[in-house]
């Protein structure tokens, strides 16, 4: 604990930078993600191909992804961004699938014989009705993205991980604790706010 | 008016015609009923007229134009279409729900606002009490109003009812055949209902098609399938039941046309 009294704001600038890394790479995996999810979700043949594709690469150990993300970007916070939004997408495009599909049918069939246009469909019922449940599927994929950013402290990118590795090589056991400490009540804060998100989003829309 | 003209409908993948070769016509203003048992195709054919099944072979003219000659969107847009899903939006409020085509039509903000308080009194909901309300907070009987609210909201050519009342219970459900028959009779809308129910069927229908199968078996006035019936299958079907009922009713409901004349 001592040192999160010490240096109370070397841990915050790395949690900020923490955030930094984990938010680019957030919005750079919806981006991907949410095209590539509603692309599969209207393509039954595809989405089993895509969602497997993605699936193998979530089973990759993530140290091993960023071992070969290093040798191809170098080090920096190039590998940990790009690994971080490779890891995204399997949760993410997942969610988006499922939540295209737990769109209530009655409603996609009346806006398709109102005269929505495939565009109007999608925009104004499919994806509204669907963002509690993708907004569910972000909260889970950032917990997981800020436990694995802290690996971006191994690969010189920076982060709370910075204060774990350099912990481990100089043997401050508080330096690692503080690290550690720092990324959980990151991951918890986040999780509540996207939970609150997630809540607001849903309560208009009720069930029928 | 709405034309059917050697109508055929299939499904992807099926080797039988969902509709085989149906020819009849729907005066302006009128109200026919698609009455048959479940599977017999009489929601497919619906569906051929606001294009949400495509055409095998025939023609089907709504006002003498043919819908296959139509961009898709813009027909459904002039064509009413109440599901018996019943389909709210369940995130937007009931005024939002009925003002979706006059929206997509682009018309202005106050006349939509005024078409919409006009519109829930018509279908008998107070406007300052509804207006804001979600779908989850209404009931099936008031869900199923605010469906057909929407379906009429931009003055369609031609209304399309597909089962609207099958999932409300019997009480609500004969209110609202009531109200719908009136609605229907005030805007003069022309319109095609589809039920399995005979009872449903003869309280609303100027003329009733019987369809099994695929097929067309007797298109005529409730009376005529009761006096005429073309096949065993037509008598069988309006004989189900309470019959007894049936020949009151259609008695009582020609009484009272000949004193209003």
């Amino acid at each position: 604990m001592n040192y999160l009294t010490t240096h109370p704001m070397r841990v915050v600038a790395l949690t900020a930078i923490h955030v930094e890394i984990v938010g680019a790479a957030l919005i750079v995996a919806l981006l991907l993600a949410v095209p590539i999810g509603i692309f599969a979700a209207r393509r039954a043949r595809v989405e089993p191909w895509l969602l497997g594709t993605l699936g193998a690469i979530y089973t990759i150990p993530s140290l091993a992804l960023l071992a070969v993300l290093v040798q191809l970007l170098g080090l920096g916070f190039a590998p940990i961004f790009v690994a971080l939004v490779v890891y995204a997408q399997f949760m993410l495009a997942r969610n988006v699938v499922a939540a295209i599909h737990g769109v209530d049918r009655a409603q996609v069939d009346a806006a398709r014989g109102l005269g929505m246009s495939q565009a109007q469909i999608l925009m104004r019922v499919e994806f509204p009705l669907a963002l509690p449940v993708m907004i569910g599927g972000v909260r889970i994929a950032a917990i997981a993205m800020i436990a694995i950013a802290t690996l971006g402290g191994y690969v010189g990118g920076g982060g709370l991980g910075v204060l774990i590795f350099n912990g481990l090589t100089l043997h401050q056991p508080q330096m690692i604790v503080a690290g550690s400490i720092a990324a959980s009540v990151l991951a918890v804060a986040v999780d509540a706010l996207l939970r609150l998100a997630e809540r607001a989003s849903g309560e208009r829309g009720g069930a029928r | 008016m709405i034309s059917f003209r050697h109508v055929t409908a299939r499904y992807p993948g099926s080797s039988r015609n969902a509709v085989d070769d149906i020819s009849f016509d729907v005066g302006a203003g009128e109200l026919v009923v698609l009455l048959g048992p479940s599977g017999c195709g009489k929601s497919t054919l619906l569906r051929t007229v606001n294009r949400l099944v495509p055409l095998e072979s025939g023609e089907v003219d709504v006002d003498g134009i043919g819908v296959a000659e139509l961009d898709a969107v813009e027909l459904r847009r002039g064509i009413g279409y109440v599901i018996q899903a019943i389909g709210l939006f369940s995130h937007m409020t009931v005024a939002q729900n009925v003002a979706v085509v006059p929206s997509l039509l682009g018309w202005d903000r106050t006349d939509i606002d005024g078409r919409v308080d006009e519109l829930l009194g018509m279908v008998g909901l107070d406007p300052s009490l509804y207006r804001e309300r979600y779908p989850s907070q209404l009931s099936g009987g008031e869900a199923q109003r605010i469906g057909v609210a929407r379906a009429i909201a931009a003055r369609p050519r031609a209304l399309l009812m597909d089962e609207p009342f099958g999932a409300v219970d019997a009480v609500v459900r004969a209110t609202l055949q009531r109200e719908l028959v009136r609605i229907v009779r005030e805007l003069k809308t022309t319109t095609i209902f589809v039920t399995h129910d005979v009872d449903e069927a003869f309280r609303l229908a100027d003329r009733v098609v019987v369809m099994r199968a695929g097929r067309v078996e007797q298109v005529a006035q409730p009376e005529g399938l009761f006096d005429n019936p073309a096949t065993d299958y037509v008598r069988d079907i309006v004989h189900a039941g309470d019959d007894v009922y049936r020949r009151y009713y259609l008695h009582a409901r020609e009484l009272l046309r000949q004193s209003s004349s």
